[in-house]
């Protein structure tokens, strides 16, 4: 069982690593398709600096130089200068950004989690109530709605019509906003998942057999079908992360956040390459790693799967 | 009849003469009362039953059919813009357009009223569904073509191949779509606006871009899927039987698999179609999708954020539409999987 959890995993990572691999080709590689010179912005600078800087990025070099560079330095956390920002480095910035991203999708995430698997488990076990039925209509409504209508509206009803939130990122409180149209339609995924995977365990013959054996309610709640329907809900937690990631995109410049979705989009308006790079292949390894440990805890809470 | 004399007295030979032929009424005996239900006709029968999938059924047949009529003969255009009609709320007409009313000529009115730049918006959000129902459109036919192919193909030959080709499925689906196609799109930026081809000028580089990650990217679910399902149809008796009567694969794979996975392969494109558009309406949204003017429901909600508090309801029609479109493609999708999974049936 530990040899073939720890083949399965490693197996795990070296997929992982790969695809992160993947990312940087392709993203290097579209990258270097584009006629321009990612220092041909309108910003002014010196002869010499560009030489200076073309010498230091080996833009002079082939291509395939280049990317062996370009990922050697990636090692070191150097993505480049920017040439949108003047005077700063990638790394720079996205560390600035990543500050504000993290604590918003990381409440955000967490958040959805706990408040999905709560729900979900009340509706589950109050079939066919009003709870579960007010339950499924709002869910199945909030899924779809995509995250720039649900942060638009929000900042609509809350922000601007009843003045009750700060609509300003900058602002105290003003992470209340982004974080909710962030979490609004992953919890609803959540709940969906842990209602149905609750439903199916609750009519397991296990939970029968402690029923009968007179275990108290609560602990067979909480021990016996909690514990067991909540493999579907980490399976997804890692592509929630992914959605949340891509979804601040969106979220952030409603409520200017300078976040890394902001960071990004300004810097596809400012056709800064080495950032849309730099942005591109941290997202990327973000989205990568978190599946890759929702994939481990799936096999770690639930020994009954089978490795392959 | 013959005479066929017995070969020997103890042989169960049948003598042809004990037996004479069945009458009409006899034949017509053998002939089954009820005509046989094929398993499609089946799933139909129970989805129309479901009344929450018929109804979004009828929605989205309503909707499609408003999008691809009423733009002909609509009378205001997408682009005709009027300085003198600048966001006038619905049903309102400018003070130009009164007086015409007044001297008796018919205006039509701005059902959803007009833009910040005068144009009709109604039409806007109209062709905005258009595009959305296209990108749904072309993403499941993509998606159910390469997934069918790539999907039967590994899962029928099995073995190396199949190993090989999971891994590559395996690596795509770890792949963050919506990036690279923002990366795409940003890449292709310069090629499309340089561009002559009318058509690739009028979609921009977001929509192209969206089409060729669907191509590279989207299908993979549904091979996974589709190959799932064509390896326990792998191990039947009539495919066995096909092979052995010397089918040739592409003959089984067509023949026999295709159509058993026809429920997985409906279930998984309809599902598939929902998250397509909520791509393009996002990219839109960024910026990243259709060329202006063409308008997309993403852009339309995108520069409705300009007036948000004046002119709410530029948010609100190209956002209900969003989410009705989506909702219904959703509910229909459960219906099918609830008509269409044989796991289900009671």
């Amino acid at each position: 069982m530990n040899s073939k959890f720890a083949v399965y995993t490693l197996k795990r990572l070296l997929l992982a690593l790969l695809t992160i691999f993947l990312v940087i080709a392709i993203t290097f590689f579209t990258m270097h398709a584009i006629p321009a010179s990612p220092f041909s912005s309108e910003k002014a600078r010196s002869d010499a600096v560009i030489a200076a800087l073309e010498a230091k990025y080996g833009f002079d070099k082939p291509v395939p130089v280049q990317f062996v560079n370009y990922l050697k330095n990636i090692l070191h956390f150097d993505f480049g200068l920017s040439t949108g920002w003047v005077g700063c480095t990638v790394a720079d910035l996205i560390s600035d950004a990543f500050y504000y991203s993290a604590r918003i999708g990381f409440t955000a995430g967490i958040s959805a989690l706990i408040l999905g698997v709560c729900l979900g488990a009340a509706a589950a076990l109050n079939r066919g109530s009003f709870l579960d039925q007010l339950v499924q209509v709002v869910t199945t409504a909030l899924v779809s709605l995509p995250s720039f209508v649900m942060a638009t509206l929000l900042l609509l009803i809350f922000g601007l019509k009843l003045k009750l939130l700060p609509t300003l990122g900058s602002q105290p409180g003003g992470m209340i906003l982004p974080t909710l149209s962030l979490m609004l339609s992953p919890t609803a995924y959540v709940t969906r998942l842990t209602r149905s995977s609750m439903l199916d365990v609750m009519g397991q013959d296990y939970i029968r057999t402690a029923r009968a054996k007179g275990v108290k309610n609560s602990k067979l709640i909480f021990k016996h079908a909690l514990k067991n329907s909540l493999s579907p809900v980490i399976t997804y937690a890692g592509p929630m992360m992914a959605n949340i990631l891509t979804g601040s995109m969106v979220v952030e410049n409603i409520f200017s956040v300078p976040g890394l979705g902001r960071l990004f989009v300004n810097s596809m308006l400012r056709t800064d390459y080495m950032m849309i790079m730099g942005v591109t292949i941290f997202l990327a390894t973000l989205i990568v790693l978190m599946n890759f440990l929702s994939d481990v805890l799936y096999k770690v809470v639930d020994p009954r799967i089978q490795f392959e | 009849m013959i005479d066929m004399p017995k070969k020997n007295v103890l042989s169960f030979q049948l003598d042809p003469k004990l037996f004479e032929p069945a009458t009409d009424e006899e034949k017509a005996q053998q002939v089954n009362l009820r005509p046989s239900v094929s398993f499609f006709k089946d799933a139909m029968k129970r989805l129309s039953k479901n009344r929450i999938a018929m109804i979004c059924l009828c929605l989205i047949v309503i909707i499609s059919l408003i999008a691809a009529i009423v733009p002909s003969v609509y009378p205001y255009t997408y682009t005709e813009q009027d300085v003198t009609r600048k966001n006038m709320e619905p049903f309102k007409y400018s003070a130009k357009e009164q007086a015409k009313i007044d001297k008796g000529e018919k205006i039509f009115p701005h059902i959803m009223g007009t833009d910040s730049l005068g144009r009709d918006y109604a039409i806007r959000v109209i062709y905005g569904t258009r595009i959305s129902l296209l990108v749904g459109l072309v993403a499941s036919v993509i998606v159910v073509i390469i997934g069918i192919l790539y999907g039967s193909i590994s899962g029928y030959f099995g073995g190396r191949v199949d190993l090989i080709m999971m891994r590559i499925v395996d690596i795509i689906y770890s792949l963050p779509d919506v990036l690279i196609i923002i990366l795409l799109s940003v890449a292709i930026r310069d090629f499309v606006s340089t561009s002559t081809n009318q058509l690739i000028l009028k979609l921009g580089s977001g929509m192209i871009s969206i089409f060729i990650v669907f191509g590279l990217l989207y299908w993979v679910g549904m091979a996974r899927q589709v190959r799932g399902q064509i390896l326990s149809i792998k191990e039947q008796e009539y495919v066995l039987y096909a092979r052995s009567c010397g089918a040739s694969p592409s003959r089984i794979i067509r023949k026999h698999m295709i159509p058993n996975c026809v429920s997985v392969i409906i279930i998984t494109a309809a599902l598939q179609i929902p998250s397509a558009i909520f791509t393009e309406s996002f990219l839109s949204f960024l910026g990243l999708g259709v060329s202006i003017p063409m308008p997309s429901l993403g852009s339309l909600a995108s520069e409705a954020r300009q007036a948000l508090v004046s002119y709410p309801f530029l948010l609100v029609f190209p956002a209900v539409t969003i989410f009705l479109i989506v909702l219904s493609f959703n509910l229909l999708g459960n219906g099918l999987r609830d008509a269409f999974d044989p796991k289900l049936r009671s």
